[in-house]
């Protein structure tokens, strides 16, 4: 495809199909320039690739014609109490995936992380899953209970409230928390377009709280007989999830309310939560209210009924619990038209339940040949970490793939590993690699391969 | 009240560790915060039951008690039979007689089986009776008593022929009740999922990938992807991507000219409210959580802003009306959200 760098603007040419009778009549007048207002007035569905305006002979009239924000005075301090992102940046929401569920209060929402950056998930882009509905709870009229399963386990059971916790010694940690279910969809066949709906059950914040172990031993519990606790929602489900007391006793489990600098959102268990890092989103129990010290594991409903991985044998794995190492390349991604031929970044998000990421590779031929892609830093434990790739697409077409080892070694497998030793039909922990297709016309789509 | 239960127990406490040899770990690093739980509020909220029935309370129901407090508390939304498919997955079926006494459901190993229901899973009946007990119904939970989550438990198990139609579930039976559980040894702790040694463990992960660089798959064949005609179901993905950048999204929206051609014939308020899960809460004609649909048009059929207030308290949610229990705000598009309040309007007709 042929274009001419060297002038100040370049149109590209949408594949017709894209374009409606308007938008084909619309042309010659996108060619001067004008078309770039119409582009702002964005989700209103204008094929991809349109807009680019071709300068006028002496230049782009975004630079030779002065806009309004140059001309003018702009807008006070303080207009907004708590800002909102740019007008511009509406497309990026958390979404449901269509009949997926048939309510919203049991139900999933994905983050957009084709549009995400860097590592750190922007709260209100996290994304949600609740079991019977999300509540704004009064902090003042929370409460932490600790007890024992037996009168024996701990030599007094406790009480907390907001207050005296958040007077306790914090720790501030970056980890990611995926949904057992992340790509759940995708374990039988291609089902979703995009990686919002194949791997948006994922996010990654900082979060400010106390270390369980040290509120336990505030109880002081009978370490030999302590194997287990189980951790209690104050919401209508009162989520109950089973933890191992020696993740506890390493001092990685917290009771968090802060996240990125911030209180814990709503919907994400303000204002209290369990952060079980590398662990299952369902086992970091929002509207936590109670921790019980057990010496077994409690097969609740989270644990007996759902979250439990189908075997090929008809077994259920129970007790499924890490989120092995995974990755997926979000830039470019299912859905998306890469708008010209020449250099892009291969971007994506890489992590592992076990430990820290060591190396990503990046292939673009289907995984024939593959290459070591940057990891950025800060690389942390049980974290996203994004790596990126320079890659010059030359027009043809490509299938761009990742695929993340971590410090323990284990390497990412292709879904067709994975489906040979699980079957199909686990719906829980697939960490396949992820193929996109960018096709001739620049569309990218979800595929799955044959190996 | 309950500082002198504290100090008692400190005080006792390192004798006890000596006598009986247990190590308690136990620290006062943090005075003035915390402070000990008084039995009421243990008992108030440890509610859980564990496998081997330890915080089960005592008590019993019918399954006949069950059926009656089934169709007024848990039909709506799993069906007479917990078959229903419309707001939850069926809580029944696809379990035989013959899985009674393997306690392996058969049909696992059936990928041609459409679903799987909770009776096909579960292999605790503890899990059950915990689970209604906590968060049952759906939009009131925690209202049924001991003897009506029984009820209740002993209903949804008769379905799978666990219980006989004129059995009973108790805390006395409930060990027995347990070893007639379809799928009661349909668990596996042989994995390599857990972060910790507690269970039984492989001694490394099931799956490993490929650490090779060159010339490594074969020829790569597309197996699966998504069909044009679908590009669209989650929306139009133009709308779903940054505006600027290396890319744009897709237009998936259907060309105007199709959606003009077939324009779909209106559904009936009655399917509408199935699509909406109305009837998780509601019925037309008896009250569940909700008021029936039939006595709110009663009650308003006389005001002539009535389509307006329906729709406002749909729109909006509404509470303290019918009841304590408050309707969260729906999202239902004008056009069907218009049918709906006309029927409502017109004296909701079944």
């Amino acid at each position: 495809m042929p274009f001419d760098a060297s002038l100040p603007g370049r149109l590209i040419r949408a594949p017709e199909h894209l374009l409606s009778r308007e938008q084909l009549a619309a042309a010659p007048e996108a060619r001067r320039g004008f078309l770039l207002k119409a582009f702002a007035a964005a989700g209103t569905g204008l094929a991809a690739g349109v807009a680019r305006a071709q300068a006028a002979p002496e230049g782009d009239p975004n630079i030779l014609q002065l806009p309004q924000h140059s001309l003018a005075l702009g807008q006070p301090v303080a207009l907004e109490g708590y800002g909102h992102p740019s007008k511009y940046e509406a497309n990026l929401q958390r979404r449901q995936s269509p009949g997926l569920t048939q309510t919203r209060q049991a139900s999933v929402s994905f983050a957009p992380l084709q549009g995400l950056f860097g590592i750190v998930t922007p709260s209100g882009l996290h994304f949600e899953r609740h079991h019977q509905g999300w509540w704004d709870i009064d902090p003042s009229k929370h409460r932490l209970m600790i007890n024992g399963s037996d009168e024996q386990m701990l030599k007094r059971p406790m009480v907390f409230t907001m207050d005296e916790l958040m007077r306790l010694p914090s720790v501030s940690r970056f980890h990611f928390i995926e949904c057992g279910a992340n790509t759940g969809m995708e374990w039988g066949n291609v089902a979703v377009p995009t990686v919002q709906y194949t791997h948006g059950m994922l996010s990654c914040s900082e979060f400010t709280g106390v270390r369980l172990i040290d509120v336990l031993e505030m109880c002081g519990f009978d370490k030999k007989r302590a194997k287990f606790v189980l951790a209690e929602g104050a919401d209508g489900s009162s989520m109950t999830r089973t933890v191992p007391m020696e993740l506890i006793a390493s001092g990685d489990v917290l009771l968090a309310y802060g996240q990125n600098g911030e209180m814990l959102r709503p919907e994400n268990g303000y204002p209290l939560r369990l952060v079980v890092p590398g662990v299952q989103g369902v086992s970091w129990v929002k509207y936590l209210r109670r921790i019980e010290v057990g010496d077994m594991p409690y097969a609740t409903k989270d644990e007996d009924v759902h979250y439990v991985d189908l075997m090929p044998d008809g077994q259920h794995r129970q007790y499924t619990s890490i989120q092995e190492v995974k990755s997926v390349v979000t830039t470019p991604s299912g859905g998306q038209m890469l708008l010209d031929q020449g250099f892009y970044s291969i971007s994506g998000l890489a992590w592992s339940g076990r430990g820290r990421i060591k190396r990503v590779d990046v292939s673009v031929d289907g995984g024939q040949n593959w290459r070591e892609a940057q990891l950025q830093t800060p690389v942390m434990d049980r974290c996203l970490t994004r790596f990126s790739l320079p890659w010059v697409w030359n027009g043809k077409p490509a299938l761009v793939m990742s695929r993340a080892t971590d410090e323990t070694g284990q390497i990412q497998p292709t879904n067709a590993k994975l489906r040979t030793v699980r079957g199909k039909r686990s719906i829980y922990h697939n960490n396949s690699i992820q193929t996109w297709l960018v096709q001739e016309s620049g569309e990218v789509k979800n595929v799955q391969l044959a190996q | 009240m309950s500082s002198s239960p504290s100090k008692f127990l400190l005080a006792l406490a390192p004798a006890f560790a000596l006598v009986c040899g247990v190590s308690f770990a136990q620290s006062d690093k943090f005075p003035g915060i915390g402070r000990t739980a008084t039995p009421a509020e243990v008992k108030a909220w440890d509610i859980d039951v564990r496998p081997d029935f330890k915080g089960l309370p005592p008590g019993r129901g019918t399954v006949a008690q069950g059926e009656t407090l089934w169709e007024a508390k848990c039909a709506g939304c799993h069906g007479s039979f917990g078959e229903s498919n419309e707001v939850f997955s069926p809580l029944t079926g696809g379990t035989t007689s013959e899985d009674i006494k393997t306690g392996h459901v058969a049909r696992l190993l059936d990928p041609a089986f459409p679903g799987r229901t909770t009776l096909m899973k579960v292999s605790h009946v503890s899990t059950l009776w915990d689970y209604i007990h906590r968060a049952m119904p759906w939009t009131a939970p925690k209202s049924l008593s001991a003897d009506e989550v029984y009820a209740v438990t002993a209903y949804l198990l008769s379905l799978a022929d666990v219980l006989p139609p004129d059995g009973e579930l108790s805390d006395k039976n409930i060990a027995q009740v347990q070893e007639r559980l379809p799928n009661r040894n349909g668990k596996t702790w042989e994995h390599d999922l857990w972060p910790g040694h507690e269970f039984s463990k492989l001694s490394k992960p099931d799956v490993q990938g490929s650490n090779c660089m060159k010339n490594c798959a074969v020829e790569p064949k597309v197996a699966s992807l998504l069909p044009d005609y679908a590009m669209n179901a989650s929306g139009n993905l133009a709308q779903q991507q940054r505006l600027v950048g290396p890319q744009r999204g897709l237009d998936t929206a259907p060309k105007a000219k199709a959606a003009q051609a077939a324009a779909p014939a209106p559904k009936p308020a009655t399917e509408l409210l199935k699509q909406y899960a109305c009837y998780a809460c509601h019925q037309i004609d008896t009250k569940v959580v909700g008021p029936a649909f039939k006595d709110v048009a009663a009650r308003y059929a006389g005001r002539d802003d009535r389509r307006d207030y329906f729709t406002h308290k749909i729109k909006s949610g509404s509470s303290g009306v019918w009841g304590s229990v408050p309707m969260p705000a729906q999202t239902v598009p004008d056009a069907d959200l218009a049918a709906i309040t006309s029927w409502l309007s017109e004296g909701a007709k079944p």
